[in-house]
């Protein structure tokens, strides 16, 4: 019954084409690797990126599916099985597309790229491209794959399940700590683009009340119409930001230029709010908004790079790689530069969406590949489009937008001396002038890598519409990221808040009773409150908030892809694909040592910079002898780095141990099924005949039109319309 | 013309399918189908029970980073 591989015969049409992708990466990747000293096309960039994930998409996903995993296309998928006409319900592959990609694609791989940028735009580019073709696709569509076959079960109850209660704990307080720390991430880079910033925080504070309005539209007016509520919404969002300007130049400007210490009360507040009212309010509508800003931008930046063509300005290699004291982020190229770089290239995170809604959705287990591998390629790209915009900008800029305040000091004039000190140079007019071109006080320190990508997307964007959109372009930047890491803020909040009760619901019953008004009320402070922390922190943090925080969310991310290898790996073997268990294990054991090594420098590193514990003796000794270290300018700021070292350093190793615990416990799963394949029990949901019919990639094969065909479905559009 | 008709009813077809605004006519057919003497509930109430549904479990629809 199963699926075998298409066996066409090779058309000498089908060996050209591929040839010519192969070529055309293959010249991509060799401009970027031997042009030293010159400087390079975006467009050898994109060309090496394109050509690799054609060929990666066309021989090693479809020997994945086929020969590892045996896709099975007479297998019924948990969507046409258990169809409710809900959540359950077979999708059209084109939409599933874009479904799951708007579910994966965030902030993450805009801002870890631009950050990465730091060690140049080679050795990012070179992960980006090989991490998601050997790791991230492949995790993406293992997942959706063992997911599938066990009716949409999340990966934790796939740990629980199939590695053990213990495991599955870990894991599922692994999930928790992890989703705490990311919120807190996300919402330390919005309010660095805020600060400051009366225009980005006009327009983003209009997006509640448009939310709100869209929420009443469609819960009273007219029930269920998304697509004109939704265009409606982007209309006014645009005018929001268009307005931001008039405000920013008004008398209103000193009401909404605030201090980072306010935008925290304000994000609390906001992330608390927004998690105890009902989804309809603010929830669904933002999530409209956000998914048609997302793809809207993404397809225009798409555009604005292959039609502008920027020239990289960004060195290959930077002498940070190698030194490891680089001002966005302290610590050598590896493992560094792959924690930094985290979604784009492997995310954790997608397991969650791979595991979760998109497998009781899909409608053959054929379209995996397109589904779990196509989506990450492109959002691999979505990366590889960060690091262009980072790397167009002039480097004595980006230095000085990313690096913190305790290192280039608060004016002009420091801060082009201190970027001369990082070996690149700018003049203090320079920089007054970047800041005015895009309308904003100052560019200096504004950490958190939004900042920085939108001016490079406003220099993209405005080669193609000419100069006087530049600042409106920053802006809509701006709103594009913010407005997703708000809507990411709330929707978080309320997983992070259902696993909180789940974990209560052990200790008091009514906890796990998600309706229980007291209960939510206190989770969701309780949540709240833990990202909250932590955003806190990373805006009173004197060493600054992104370099120290930034590398604990990448680690957490990697960790959590760890679990979800993991997972696939102890399935693979238990299901009899022993000898394709590198699939998953090789890049399990690359993820894991990158991951554990980074952890164990942020532990016992004793270069203050990278390790938390030096860090904090160093500081602490200065304490004892009454003596202030720079960046610190008081006594309180030196008991504040005492203190958010040490939380930082027990953060970072807490989460190493519990993956360790999640590896070890799987790999005693996969020893003893290994010893006694009889003693283990796998909890594939049974096989039931498919009387669906879809075509498995987004063109269909001859054979498939024929299949469709033959089922009254010649022209396929849908069998909605 | 016609290809530019069918492009933009295309469009219209998959931004209603992606937004979930086709979500209560596919529920609609659905309970027709397997359930013929179920009662079909008004859009106005489809649409309330989904909202509810995500209230009560948030990894539904869950956005990453």
């Amino acid at each position: 019954m199963r699926t075998a591989a298409p066996r066409n015969r090779t058309s000498p049409r089908t060996i050209i084409i591929w040839t010519l992708a192969a070529l055309v990466g293959a010249a991509g990747w060799t401009v970027l690797a031997l042009s030293r000293g010159e400087e390079v096309s975006a467009a050898w960039m994109v060309a090496a990126a394109l050509g690799s994930y054609a060929i990666a998409y066309r021989f090693y996903a479809k020997f994945i599916a086929y020969r590892v995993l045996k896709v099975d296309k007479a297998r019924a998928t948990p969507a046409e099985r258990l169809d409710n006409g809900i959540d359950f319900h077979p999708t059209d592959r084109r939409v599933l597309l874009g479904h799951h990609f708007a579910a994966i694609a965030g902030a993450g791989p805009l801002v870890g790229p631009v950050l990465a940028a730091q060690m140049g735009y080679l050795p990012g580019t070179i992960w980006i491209i090989v991490g998601v073709i050997f790791a991230g696709a492949v995790q993406d569509m293992v997942v959706l794959f063992f997911s599938t076959r066990r009716d949409g079960r999340s990966l934790g109850q796939m740990a629980r399940e199939e590695i053990g209660p213990f495991g599955g704990a870990a894991a599922l307080l692994a999930a928790f700590a992890i989703m705490i720390i990311l919120l807190g991430v996300l919402a330390l880079v919005v309010v660095n683009a805020l600060a400051q910033s009366p225009w980005g925080t006009f327009s983003i504070a209009m997006t509640i009340p448009i939310a709100l309005l869209m929420g009443f539209y469609l819960r009273v007016i007219r029930p269920g119409r998304v697509v004109e509520v939704s265009l409606i919404g982007v209309a006014l969002l645009l005018f929001a930001i268009v307005a931001g300007r008039w405000v920013a130049e008004s008398s209103l400007a000193d009401t909404f230029t605030l201090e980072p210490s306010t935008l925290v009360m304000w994000m609390v507040a906001y992330g608390f709010v927004a998690s105890v009212l009902p989804v309809w309010m603010l929830l669904a509508p933002r999530d409209y908004l956000s998914t048609f800003m997302k793809i809207g931008t993404i397809g225009l930046l798409a555009l604005g790079v292959v039609i502008a063509l920027p020239t990289l300005k960004m060195d290959a290699v930077t002498d940070f790689a190698s030194r490891g004291d680089g001002p966005v982020f302290a610590g050598s190229l590896f493992p560094f530069v792959f924690i930094t770089i985290a979604c784009g290239a492997l995310s954790g995170f997608h397991a969650l969406i791979s595991s979760g809604t998109t497998p009781k959705m899909i409608q053959k287990e054929t379209q995996v590949r397109m589904i779990g591998y196509g989506s990450m390629l492109m959002e691999s790209s979505v990366a590889v489009m960060a690091l262009i915009a980072a790397s167009i900008i002039d480097p004595g800029l980006y230095f000085a937008m990313n690096a913190p305040a305790g290192v280039i000091g608060d004016s002009v004039q420091s801060a082009s001396q201190a970027v001369a000190n990082f070996g690149y140079s700018i003049s203090p007019e320079e920089l007054a002038a970047a800041a005015k071109n895009v309308e904003e006080a100052t560019l200096l320190s504004r950490t958190g890598g939004a900042p920085t990508l939108a001016v490079g997307v406003s220099e993209i964007f405005s080669q193609v519409t000419g100069g006087g959109l530049r600042a409106f372009w920053y802006h809509f930047a701006i709103m594009f990221e913010a407005l997703f890491i708000l809507t990411a803020l709330d929707a978080g909040t309320r997983v992070g808040r259902f696993m909180l009760q789940d974990m209560l619901g052990n200790i008091y019953k009514p906890f796990r009773d998600v309706s229980w008004k007291p209960g939510l009320v206190l989770t969701s402070a309780a949540v709240v409150g833990l990202w909250g922390y932590f955003l806190w922190v990373g805006v009173h943090e004197p060493l600054g908030g992104i370099n120290q925080l930034f590398p604990i969310f990448g680690i957490a991310n990697q960790l959590l892809a760890a679990v979800a290898l993991a997972v696939c790996t102890t399935l693979l073997i238990k299901s009899g694909r022993v000898k394709w268990a590198w699939i998953t294990g090789i890049p399990l054991a690359w993820d894991a040592t990158v991951t554990l090594t980074a952890s164990w420098q942020k532990v016992f590193s004793s270069d203050p910079r990278v390790g938390f514990f030096q860090q904090r003796a160093n500081y602490q000794e200065g304490i004892e002898a009454g003596k202030v270290l720079p960046p610190a300018k008081n006594m309180d700021d030196m008991h504040t780095i005492v203190t958010n070292s040490t939380v930082d350093g027990v953060l970072s190793a807490v989460l190493a141990v519990l993956i360790v615990v999640v590896i070890v416990d799987a790999a005693r799963i996969c020893i003893r099924h290994l010893r006694n394949p009889e003693a283990s029990r796998l909890s594939e949901a049974p096989y039931v005949e498919s009387k669906l019919i879809a075509p498995a990639g987004l063109i269909p094969t001859q054979e498939e039109k024929a299949e469709l065909a033959a089922a009254g479905r010649d022209r396929e559009v849908t069998q909605a319309s | 013309m016609t290809l530019l008709l069918r492009g933009l009813r295309w469009m219209r077809w998959y931004m209603r399918e992606l937004t979930g605004e086709s979500a209560y006519e596919r529920y609609v057919a659905h309970v027709r189908k397997d359930h013929p003497t179920a009662s079909v509930p008004s859009r106005r109430d489809f649409e309330r029970m989904r909202t509810e549904r995500q209230e009560a479990d948030p990894r539904q629809g869950f956005r990453c980073c």
